[in-house]
């Protein structure tokens, strides 16, 4: 047999079946599409890196493909003191930030001096029919060490018949020397497709921290 | 064709095509990555049997920004049982970070005759070496009794920032009710966490699974 006919052969065992060292693409990145059952659940569609900016938005990939997104944030450090993480939601490819909304927010909140504890709702942080950006994690602090985490889930956001809900869970931080953990929630209250969504701290920059966009199947 | 060759002709249709059955290894292990695989990699599983504690020492570190602990039915020796869990920067030598942490619990009778929501001190820790509580008062009189839940621990090899968890638990409490805890807070260290373990306050965690996933 010539070279080539003998490395092919090499590749294959006794059985003449394909060796699994004979597949030379690790990550087989010709691949585009998996059966069903086959594939994960959950799709990474983008991660965004901070680097002092304003604002973090996703502005492609929410669409209808998938059934719910999820957005996790995570060591999301503010440039000042005492700033709040919050998102807000586009119609319109991201040109404009300020569907309306209704939500909830509750808190619960314990200091290192342990002298201080809360369970309680934050009526500072919810939204009646706001067009406004709406809080996900209080008052974090721009110490060195200090951050907020979590993760926001947005349902069906194609949807043209329905409002579009979300719920998000956080941890932060504070300024203050609090530990903080957030449950907020709600529906953005409109008919149309949301197909971006912004992030940003309520003053100053995201200085540094990461933020990833998941696609959900539920099919 | 000699029988080798004939053997690799078999492998494939009269197209050129390999036939599904040519290869050998179903799981193709050779392949290190798909871009299409799913984002929640299972990196190692734990089953309890009488055991003291449940460590997870390797596996935690930059590979992955967030990784989740899948606790499914944790049953304890003792009754009325607090399970928990530390963190370690020395690879599982010490289970000692300092936490500030919150918790609290909404609960459920079983007679329907109370339910409540309220913030536990008993359960949160301030700047506290100790271990977290996860799930509380756990009754183990009748052998279906456990808890499961989740707890998800971000960014632990950071050596900037302190790490963030969050977690949610349900468990069947001593009291007779169904009760829920919601749990959170920050090991507040800027060494990498490493090491993960799960203890009972007392006695053994008699069964149970503990899975630890890491999130692409």
């Amino acid at each position: 047999m010539g070279t080539r006919i003998t490395s092919l052969s090499n590749n294959f065992d006794s059985t003449g079946k394909l060796k699994a060292a004979g597949i030379n693409n690790a990550s087989l990145s010709g691949i585009t599409a998996l059966p069903s059952g086959v594939a994960g659940k959950m799709t990474l569609l983008s991660t965004q890196t901070a680097s002092g900016d304003a604002t973090i938005n996703f502005t492609s990939s929410i669409d209808s493909t998938y059934d719910i997104y999820c957005f996790r944030y995570i060591s999301i450090h503010p440039s000042g003191d005492g700033r709040n993480f919050e998102f807000n939601a586009s119609t319109d490819g991201g040109s404009n930030y300020n569907v309306t909304k209704t939500s909830t927010s509750f808190i619960a909140y314990h200091n290192e001096a342990d002298s201080a504890t809360l369970l309680g709702y934050e009526i500072d942080g919810d939204e009646a029919q706001g067009t406004g950006y709406v809080h996900l994690a209080y008052n974090v602090g721009g110490d060195n060490d200090q951050t907020c985490s979590g993760e926001m889930w947005l349902y069906n956001p194609s949807s043209t018949t329905y409002v579009k809900h979300w719920i998000n869970v956080s941890d932060s931080y504070q300024f203050n020397d609090y530990q903080s953990n957030t449950f907020t929630g709600g529906y953005l209250n409109t008919t149309s497709a949301v197909n971006a969504i912004s992030f940003q701290f309520s003053s100053n920059n995201i200085d540094a921290g990461t933020i990833k966009l998941y696609g959900v199947s539920t099919s | 064709m000699g029988q080798a060759t004939r053997n690799i002709a078999n492998s494939f249709t009269t197209s050129g095509v390999i036939t599904s059955s040519a290869v050998n290894n179903t799981t193709i292990s050779g392949i290190t990555d798909l871009t299409l695989g799913g984002s929640l990699i299972l990196l190692s599983e734990a089953t309890a049997s009488a055991s003291s504690s449940i460590s997870f020492t390797s596996g935690i570190d930059s590979t992955y920004d967030e990784y989740w602990f899948v606790l499914n039915n944790l049953h304890p020796a003792n009754n009325d049982v607090t399970f928990q869990f530390n963190g370690s920067i020395d690879s599982g030598s010490n289970y000692n970070v300092t936490k500030t942490t919150t918790f609290f619990q909404a609960y459920h009778l079983e007679n329907d005759g109370g339910t409540g929501l309220s913030y536990i001190t008993g359960s949160d820790l301030a700047q506290s070496t100790s271990s977290q509580p996860i799930m509380r008062n756990i009754n183990n009189t009748d052998a279906d009794m456990s808890g499961s839940g989740i707890i998800k621990l971000y960014n632990p090899s950071s050596t900037t920032y302190v790490k963030h968890f969050v977690g949610m638990t349900n468990y069947y409490h001593i009291g007779g009710a169904t009760a829920v805890g919601y749990f959170a807070g920050y090991f507040n260290t800027t060494s990498a966490i490493n090491g993960i373990q799960f203890t009972a306050n007392s006695g053994n965690i008699d069964d149970g699974t503990i899975q630890m996933f890491g999130v692409k």
